[in-house]
């Protein structure tokens, strides 16, 4: 006993001195802060948007949209069991697809537009084929121990989950089986993002832990601590060398992944709400970011300075997303309501 | 059977030990004169190395004796050189069981882990001393540090490690070749196993940019990109989503006769913008024609189609790829250099997703570095460039009496009866002007009465 408790000890103090050393070379490369680095750069000023739609169909809290790769469609999940796909140009609802479970999650659009995946507490990733004349489940992905908390379409032939049994997994959809299962988490995994290259991908765990992906060796490569509390939201910057998260601390944070550390947080210490969802405007320069107190706040990704609000939402903003072509940004809440906004 | 490894200290818990016993019965079944696997002499570069076996002979035996699967075996096997029960004799650093010729060899007993022999500082301390003896410049990175480490550890016994160190090399030159190159590998692979070049040294030895040069890459991305940001700048003609004119969209579809100029310039910023947009890839093909270049990207459009497609249809493509691009004397054979050609072609005898990878990344740089900044430089690009339209702004309102709703569009509905309504009026103006002319033409008339 007294043994095994010493050798424990001994790992315990070599793991601190990795860690340590860990640290001292990431410190090593940190000679310079973005906001010294961004002090030339000019300021955007106030960024004022208007809300150009407001889409209402839902029924109950909405948890979860995604843009399509043509920037005109949009599927949006909501826990009265129905996904609805629309034309954001014209307001028009295109489809709704009608849930076995109600407890949805997680929703994504594939990027040749023809299949939509959604899942939730039922553990189960569902994915349907929209190009049907009524909207035909193609596969359900079934292997995951815990909920859907996010998937995202590499292609009509592979979609990759993230799930609360604290494991992220590559589907081959054809056979409908796992390829690779991503395990290395200790949290719930709440959200993914795929680099813009599709080689990797990022997750955000409620271990407060970031995690780079490899997706064709199944190896994490890269981990960012800093959060103090569950990440809830993730994404990539457009250039892929950068990722910003939001976490239930209240805070977002951007990590580069070349030089392995924070580089920037967004916090405000009049902002009490945890971060819900992330997303960036097509330069990047523009994050979009909603939060637990009914608004999305807007950020200068480079000077760190919230330049903007958009507020009109009476619940949580759930979701955010900012379409490929980068016209606007769509707002989901728990109010039912999906709101446009440039 | 899980088992948490690395850095096994003084005694393995019992979980471990267990699976190793597992491990032994194997080996030990494996070096069974009658049943077991058939070994036979090897040559390692000019020696001949005893009772060595190929890793092909190693999985066979293994499906055999259990009735499994390759891939189980292939596990299996992978497993017992992890830890230490088999050896490489070619490349000992890779601890990995390969499918072919490649040569192992069964570890001797002293040296499994289980023995607990104990791999303490001191012992490591004079292997490494040791191998700096016998030929400097021979210790890894990681072994340089941990033998610097050692050194300030240790370094009230450190003539006791040289010493020591010095005689065993000495006692080792007495013995035959043969047997001291098994002796050495054997030391070589115990060390492997219980001081390996662990994971975290990967994240102490990963290459880190500085902190300043990423900066200046965000906003050196911003700056180029703010233009394209129409939430930033705005876009032409208009924001379909504030003027419910969809002319941005259509001007800027797939396929389009001319493309606008924010399109054309995007396609200098990086070679994947460029090839990312279909008219992108359209020009830069007629490029490539005219260079006679053209089954670069061919190739590399063929290996994307093997990467994001159905896994049913991948050994049909890969080959197609093969007779259109590899294969000696292919009608249209790419430039890649040997080394990865060998690879892939040894790949393709068992096609998967990622089998075209390096090649693909080969071409693609190769294009990347040459074919690219060419074309940027080309007059082909320069008269797409000039012929780009860059769309006029359309005016906001076009009836100056019609007042648009400004937060929220109209519905369909409206829209269709604001239609109706302009049209209305317009005829309504044709048909008053008309009623007026004909009035006219009445007191005209009536005049002449």
């Amino acid at each position: 006993m007294a043994a095994e408790k010493a050798e424990m000890d001994a790992l315990k103090k070599e793991c601190d001195g990795l860690r340590a050393q860990i640290e001292a070379a990431r410190k090593a490369v940190n000679d310079g802060s973005m906001s010294a680095s961004a002090g030339g750069v000019e300021a955007v000023g106030r960024v004022q948007l208007k809300l150009r739609k407001n889409l209402k169909g839902h029924l109950a809290k909405i948890y979860a949209m995604h843009w399509s790769a043509d920037s005109r469609q949009m599927v949006s999940a909501s826990q009265d069991g129905k996904l609805l796909i629309w034309d954001t140009f014209t307001g028009n609802k295109l489809t709704a697809v009608p849930l076995k479970s109600a407890w949805v999650m997680s929703v994504a659009f594939a990027p040749s537009g023809n299949l939509v995946a959604s899942g939730g507490l039922d553990n189960i990733c569902t994915v349907y084929n929209i190009k049907a004349a009524s909207p035909k489940t193609l596969r359900e992905l079934d292997a995951h121990t815990g909920y859907l908390s996010c998937s995202r379409f590499l292609s009509d032939s592979e979609i990759i989950t993230a799930s609360g049994d604290t494991t992220c997994c590559l589907w081959d959809l054809e056979t409908g089986k796992q390829k690779v299962v991503f395990t290395n988490h200790i949290g719930d995994c709440m959200s993914l993002a795929l680099s813009p290259d599709e080689n990797s991908f990022i997750s955000g765990a409620c271990d407060s832990l970031a995690k780079l992906w490899d997706i064709r060796s199944g190896t994490c490569k890269q981990t960012f601590s800093g959060h103090t509390s569950d990440i809830n939201a993730i994404a990539f910057f457009p250039s892929g060398n950068a990722i910003i998260t939001g976490s239930d601390d209240c805070s977002c944070k951007m990590y580069d992944l070349r030089a392995d550390q924070e580089v920037i947080g967004y916090q405000d210490t009049s902002l009490n709400a945890g971060v819900t969802s992330v997303a960036l405007s097509n330069s990047g320069r523009l994050i979009f970011a909603g939060y637990d107190d009914f608004n999305c706040h807007i950020w200068d990704s480079l000077k760190g300075e919230k330049v903007g609000v958009l507020s009109g939402h009476d619940n949580r903003v759930s979701c955010t997303g900012v379409p490929a072509d980068g016209m606007g940004v769509c707002t989901g809440s728990w109010d039912s309501f999906l709101k446009l906004w440039n | 059977m899980t088992i948490n490894t690395l850095l096994v200290k003084e005694g393995c818990p019992q979980e471990q030990m267990a699976c190793f016993r597992k491990m032994e019965k194997v080996i030990v079944a494996m070096q069974d004169p009658d049943m077991g696997m058939k070994m036979r002499n090897q040559r390692l570069l000019i020696t001949v190395i005893p009772h060595a076996m190929t890793g092909h002979d190693i999985i066979t035996w293994l499906i055999q004796k259990y009735c499994i699967s390759e891939e189980e075996a292939l596990h299996l096997g992978n497993l017992l050189v992890k830890y230490g029960y088999i050896y490489p004799l070619k490349e000992p650093r890779s601890l990995v069981l390969r499918r072919d010729e490649s040569p192992y060899r069964f570890q001797t007993p002293y040296f499994w882990t289980s023995t607990q022999w104990p791999a303490t500082e001191l012992d490591y301390a004079i292997y490494l001393a040791k191998k700096n003896i016998r030929k400097q410049g021979e210790l890894m990175e990681y072994e340089k540090e941990r033998y610097s480490l050692l050194h300030k550890r240790i370094n009230h016994t450190w003539d006791f490690v040289v010493m020591q160190a010095r005689e065993q090399l000495r006692a080792s030159k007495q013995r035959r070749k043969a047997d001291r190159i098994v002796l050495e590998c054997q030391e070589q692979a115990y060390w492997l196993i219980n001081r390996p070049a662990v994971t975290c040294q990967r994240a102490l030895g990963r290459n880190r940019v500085k902190s300043s040069n990423c900066l200046e890459g965000f906003l050196k991305h911003s700056e180029q990109y703010q233009n394209h940001d129409p939430i930033m700048q705005g876009c032409l003609p208009s924001n379909p989503w504030i003027s419910d004119d969809a002319a941005h969209w259509t001007m800027n579809a797939d396929v389009v006769p001319v493309p606008t100029r924010l399109r054309v310039e995007r396609w200098s910023f990086s070679f994947m913008e460029l090839l990312s947009d279909t008219m992108g890839r359209k020009e830069f093909m007629t490029y490539l024609e005219k260079e006679f270049s053209a089954e670069n990207l061919c190739f590399w459009q063929a290996c994307e189609e093997i990467r994001h497609g159905e896994n049913s249809r991948i050994s049909e493509k890969v080959n197609e790829i093969y007779k259109n691009f590899l294969a000696p004397g292919a009608a249209r054979w790419v430039n890649i250099d040997s080394k990865t050609m060998y690879k892939t072609l040894e790949g393709i005898k068992r096609p998967h997703r990622f089998v075209m990878d390096d090649a693909q990344m080969h071409i693609y740089f190769l294009m990347k570095k040459d074919s690219y900044p060419r074309y940027l430089k080309s007059d082909l690009y320069k008269n797409m460039l000039a012929k780009a339209i860059v769309p006029q702004e359309t005016k906001k309102s076009v009836f100056p009496f019609m007042r648009r709703q400004r937060h929220s569009s109209p519905s369909p509905a409206q829209a269709a009866t604001q239609a109706t309504e302009e049209d209305g009026r317009v005829k309504e103006a044709g048909q008053i002007a008309e009623i007026v002319s004909a009035q006219q033409r009445i007191r005209a008339v009536r005049k002449t009465l």
